[in-house]
């Protein structure tokens, strides 16, 4: 008997040993860098900063949270990337039902296909090209202005706003919201829309009461990302957000790699992951992970 | 059916919200103006030459490539793993490990990229190449790993148990059987992991030492609102490059084409 027919036999009659040879690998560079990072994360934000020598300097202080709580600043910066976060979602939610239920409901095969394709290409394509041609088209110079007044309206001043920053990212995670919302609207068995019809519910009522609390769970798992994404950024805010516009993200972002404090970017970044931590939480009791 | 209309118009709207901007990069890269401004005044196309020219872009594109290459293969490696492990797991264990494996993506970068940082700086490391590629080829496990499970999902156990009856053992089963029902879905997987370390800015800057990545240096010369010119030129370049590889990997999930990034 060949020696890999003997592992073959053994992974057979012990299924739990095939498993950890093949998850071995994996598991161990997934805990070794990702969850040690995350612990490391952790432990750094109780950590100092000598201030004269810039050395970090190991413990246990809760200097860097009492910082972060001190004044309104920090605050403020993080209930406005909270903020923003949540008007993107809902913009998203919004602009993502027209294309999910055209594209599965009302679209032949070819056309669907087409849709499709053009959903995925601006999804996958270049994030630094998609907020740069922002930059461009909500410049004082660029064209939206020229576009209105084109047509005579006044001109808008947007560009380095936080409008600009709730559209930028409304825009550019848009097909993280449609790709989850329509492959729940795939699933619904049309026999539940027919019997709706059935029981004298006119097309709109059948949506809301039928359509989308069955949605619910790929709105949610598009919710992830368009959430998370935009919790997460702090090059949207540095390109197309205005004086103090700042994002968790770029105070983070600065202390790293201005001022070389990792301690408090660390404390600082342990926000979203809380505040992540409960959002997904609450996403898995909607079911959200078997619609991702 | 007049809401059907309505329908199709707001569709028809939200497209050309997704496209408009792609379509002023595709504009901008043939502008002859140093400085970008709208309309357009004239067209020229030395842009384009002056960029292929330029040092510091060719080394930064040499580099994303390499990292893009070197974070896939690991990932196709892991990621292929990890998702065979999960299809065969009963459902309590299988449900935990999918739950953490899709953490690097659903995480915010700014978090990943953070705690990598505070990673390496907790060992004294210095960020390098290889900081980088550590950084990249966390996330592009889970796109592979996605890609991998959603296809063992429909793909029947009884093949594999067929494959043992016939008498071959796990690693025949695996070469005859297993990898050509999965490796369409491999292929997507390293694409489209590709595409997104090509892309990745925010970790990178992170894991990033001296080096340079196309990403960052595009992300420089914006901030700086310097080489504009060049920059329209490789974004329109980039932006063109990664359509082929995406289409592609839509067809070979073929179907309904449900990625999971």
């Amino acid at each position: 008997m060949s020696l890999s027919r003997a592992f073959s036999a053994l992974g057979w009659r012990r299924p739990g040993m095939a498993n950890t040879a093949l998850l071995g690998l994996p598991a161990l560079w997934f805990s070794g860098l990702y969850l040690a990072a995350i612990g490391a994360l952790l432990v750094t934000s109780f950590w100092t900063v000598d201030d004269l020598s810039g050395n970090l300097i190991p413990g246990f202080s809760l200097v860097n949270f009492q910082q972060l709580f001190s004044g309104p600043v920090y605050i403020r910066i993080a209930l406005r990337t909270i903020g923003i976060a949540a008007a993107v979602t809902i913009t998203d939610v919004i602009l993502a039902w027209p294309v999910a239920y055209a594209m599965i409901r009302l679209a032949g095969p070819r056309l669907r296909a087409v849709m499709m394709a053009a959903v995925m290409v601006p999804l996958w394509s270049s994030y630094l090209a998609r907020v740069y041609a922002w930059r461009l088209i909500l410049s004082h110079n660029g064209l939206l202005n020229w576009a209105l007044m084109e047509i005579g309206l006044p001109r808008v001043h947007i560009g380095y706003s936080n409008w600009a920053m709730w559209i930028v990212f409304s825009y550019l995670w848009l097909p993280f919201m449609i790709l989850p919302v329509a492959a729940s609207v795939e699933r619904i068995p049309p026999s539940l829309l027919e019997a709706s019809a059935d029981l004298g519910m006119r097309g709109f009522a059948t949506f809301r009461r039928v359509v989308l609390p069955m949605a619910l769970p790929g709105m949610v798992a598009g919710a992830i990302f368009t959430f998370s994404l935009t919790l997460g950024d702090y090059v949207t805010p540095m390109l197309v957000g205005g004086v103090g516009s700042d994002f968790i993200g770029n105070v983070v972002y600065s202390n790293v790699g201005v001022t070389n404090n990792i301690p408090f970017a660390a404390a600082y970044a342990v926000l979203p992951l809380g505040v992540m931590a409960v959002f997904l939480l609450i996403a898995r009791k909607l079911g959200a992970f078997d619609a991702l | 059916m007049r809401s059907e209309t309505l329908i199709w118009a707001a569709v028809a709207a939200i497209f050309a919200f997704l496209f408009i901007p792609i379509l002023v990069i595709v504009l901008y890269a043939f502008s002859a103006a140093p400085i970008p401004a709208w309309p357009i005044a004239g067209f020229a196309l030395h842009w384009f030459g002056d960029t292929w020219h330029d040092e510091a872009v060719r080394q930064a594109l040499a580099l994303s490539l390499e990292v893009a290459a070197v974070a896939t293969l690991a990932a196709v490696l892991l990621g292929t793993l990890a998702a065979m492990a999960v299809a065969r797991m009963q459902s309590a264990t299988k449900e935990v490990v999918s739950f953490i494996a899709v953490l690097p993506i659903a995480l915010p970068g700014i978090l990943t990229g953070m705690a990598l940082a505070a990673y390496f700086a907790f060992w004294g490391m210095n960020l390098s190449y290889w900081t980088i590629v550590a950084g990249h080829a966390t996330f592009c496990v889970v796109i592979v790993y996605n890609n991998v499970v959603a296809r063992l999902r429909r793909m029947p156990r009884s093949l594999t148990e067929a494959s043992a009856d016939l008498g071959a053992d796990a690693f025949r089963t695996f070469r005859l059987v297993q990898l050509p029902m999965m490796a369409s879905a491999i292929g997507a997987g390293a694409l489209l992991a590709f595409a997104l370390s090509f892309d990745e800015v925010i970790v990178t800057t992170f894991t990033a030492g001296a080096q340079n990545t196309l990403p960052l240096w595009i992300f420089g010369a914006i901030r700086l609102g310097q080489q504009l010119p060049e920059v329209n030129v490789v974004v329109f370049a980039i932006i063109l490059f990664t359509a082929i590889p995406v289409l592609l990997a839509q067809k070979l999930i073929g179907e309904s084409g449900k990625v999971a990034r």
